[in-house]
């Protein structure tokens, strides 16, 4: 098994944070994990995106540009990655802001209302989370334990009294994601 | 119980010179290595191992307080992204001069000038053919993993002092801020005063009654005794030559067209062979492990099987001078390269070596 995910949106929406809690949570379960996130001056208030690799086998290359699932979370990352995802791979976006929506009929294409949910909660900094768990609905590569041993890797211990609320964000992100119906 | 961590690969280098019993690193801040300083800050060096950390004014002084630190016999280093690198050229000459061991990092960025911030590999030239003045070389090491980096500290640090010599980890922006899986191992203690004595006899240490002063100095103006200090050198580093090659061969077997790639460049081609594989093409991957001494022998042996060389390197093509020496003719060698920051994809070097030599279209250069 080896599952090649592209995450993309703007800075300062977790974006990098959600790729490295899926790759501790990958490491903990004993996984070959890679991630390579896009650096410098895009990151700040421009798009962010990082390369996520998970695998039974040793990674070859950490830097890719076809994917098996691309998680995009806004317009700019969408017209970037829409045509990055493999035949027959795996599209989940946040339609919140996306004012062109994926037009491809050779991939699985998903939604999930992330930031509606968030605002919902009263707890924008869960959007992510929410985002991870319509993911990992869909690919269930990581068991929730191992989610929970990535979450308390990657959060510093200050934070660790919020991992209850990460892991009931991922649970509604598990239970919100729709999928498109695609007309071909 | 194994330790093991998700690091960037920045991070795996300062936890790897920690454990390999560094004494002292001195840095000044640069994307994209800064986070070499700043997890050495982090952790607290001084109250974990005794080793020193300190950020210098600048890159000039960072190298010549290698120097200090290296004359006293002390495992120490610096670190850098490619405009750093190139102030400290004077002060790495002088330490090829006097033959005084040390590790230097380059996380190479875009250039030339300021360049980029993004990964490139356009500093092969001045780490291997010596980017300062006078003949003499460096070992240069190329991580291809965040495993490397880590592993690359120890061996770095082994090797200077092997052989007397300053040693490069030629690493680049993507190997530098990736994540991936790390071994650790456990701490090799540092030296004591009592041991450099021993161990390194040259090291200023201070003069005792029973031998002559040390004196650390790459000056001296009879050129009789100048070229034999030359000469001495010159066989140290065909010595070096001799015995330090190292390379990693993958699906070179029973290949008939091989990529040849160093660092990042040389994962993406990893996966090129395995996508060229899936295709039916018989490709492998030659990669260096060391740049200097480069593995001409093992290229000239793949020249007699293999009937094309593709050298992927993000530069204009500056490896690709050593493939085509060390075949010498044998077989057509050539280079495809993205330039400014860019990183090739893995489908895309395995449609220029299909181009090339398959296809035989000539492939231009392009940019999106």
């Amino acid at each position: 098994m080896t599952e090649e995910i592209i995450i993309a949106g703007f800075g300062g929406q977790g974006v990098l944070s959600m790729g490295k809690i899926l790759a501790y949570a990958g490491m903990m379960q004993n996984k070959e994990v890679s991630w390579f996130p896009s650096y410098g001056p895009e990151m700040r208030g421009g798009t962010a995106n990082v390369t996520v690799i998970i695998s039974d086998e040793r990674i070859s290359s950490p830097i890719l540009n076809k994917f098996d699932t691309a998680i995009i979370l806004n317009q700019q990352s969408m017209d970037k990655f829409e045509n990055s995802v493999k035949k027959g791979g795996v599209l989940i976006y946040d339609p919140n802001g996306i004012v062109r929506h994926p037009e491809r009929t050779d991939i699985n294409i998903y939604t999930i209302d992330a930031a509606d949910e968030a605002a919902k909660l009263g707890f924008k900094k869960v959007f992510n989370m929410i985002v991870l768990g319509a993911f990992l609905k869909l690919k269930p590569l990581i068991e929730p334990e191992y989610m929970r041993k990535g979450l308390e890797k990657s959060l510093p211990l200050r934070h660790h009294g919020m991992i209850p609320e990460n892991e009931k964000a991922i649970e509604l992100g598990k239970s919100k994601v729709h999928e498109m119906l695609v007309l071909s | 119980m194994k330790d093991i961590r998700l690091m960037k690969g920045n991070e795996a280098i300062a936890e790897g010179v920690i454990r390999a019993g560094c004494d002292g690193y001195f840095g000044y801040p640069i994307t994209p290595q800064s986070e070499v300083l700043e997890y050495l800050m982090a952790t607290k060096t001084k109250e974990r191992t005794g080793m020193i950390t300190m950020q210098a004014e600048s890159e000039i002084a960072s190298i010549h307080m290698v120097y200090g630190g290296a004359a006293a016999g002390k495992r120490v280093m610096t670190s850098s992204s490619s405009p750093g690198i190139s102030l400290m050229q004077e002060g790495i000459s002088f330490m090829a001069g006097t033959e005084l061991p040390c590790l230097l990092l380059n996380v190479v960025r875009g250039g030339p000038g300021l360049g980029t911030i993004q990964p490139s590999q356009s500093d092969y030239f001045q780490a291997v053919k010596g980017g300062g003045h006078g003949d003499y070389k460096m070992i240069v090491l190329a991580p291809a993993s965040v495993q490397e980096m880590y592993d690359f500290a120890k061996l770095g640090f082994e090797l200077a002092f092997k052989h007397r010599i300053q040693v490069m980890v030629l690493s680049d922006g993507a190997i530098g801020q990736m994540m991936e899986k790390v071994e650790l191992d456990e701490q090799v203690p540092r030296w004591t005063d009592a041991e450099i004595v021993k161990m390194h006899p040259w090291a200023t240490t201070g003069k005792t009654p029973d031998r002559e002063r040390n004196i650390i100095t790459s000056l001296d103006l009879n050129p009789v005794k100048q070229e034999i200090i030359n000469i001495n050198l010159q066989k140290k580093f065909k010595h070096i030559e001799e015995t330090e090659v190292r390379f990693e061969r993958i699906m070179c077997d029973d290949a008939e067209y091989l990529f040849v790639a160093y660092g990042s460049s040389a994962r993406i081609c990893q996966k090129a062979v395995m996508l060229g594989r899936e295709r039916g093409i018989k490709v492998g991957l030659l990669r260096p492990i060391t740049l200097f001494p480069y593995p001409t022998h093992e290229l000239a042996k793949l020249a007699k099987q293999v009937k094309g060389m593709l050298s992927v390197e993000m530069s204009a093509g500056q490896m690709v001078e050593d493939v085509r020496l060390s075949v010498n003719g044998a077989v057509p060698v050539e280079h495809y390269g993205r330039l400014g920051g860019i990183m090739p994809a893995p489908d895309e070097v395995l449609n220029v070596l299909e181009n090339k030599f398959i296809k035989n279209k000539n492939y231009e250069l392009h940019t999106h």
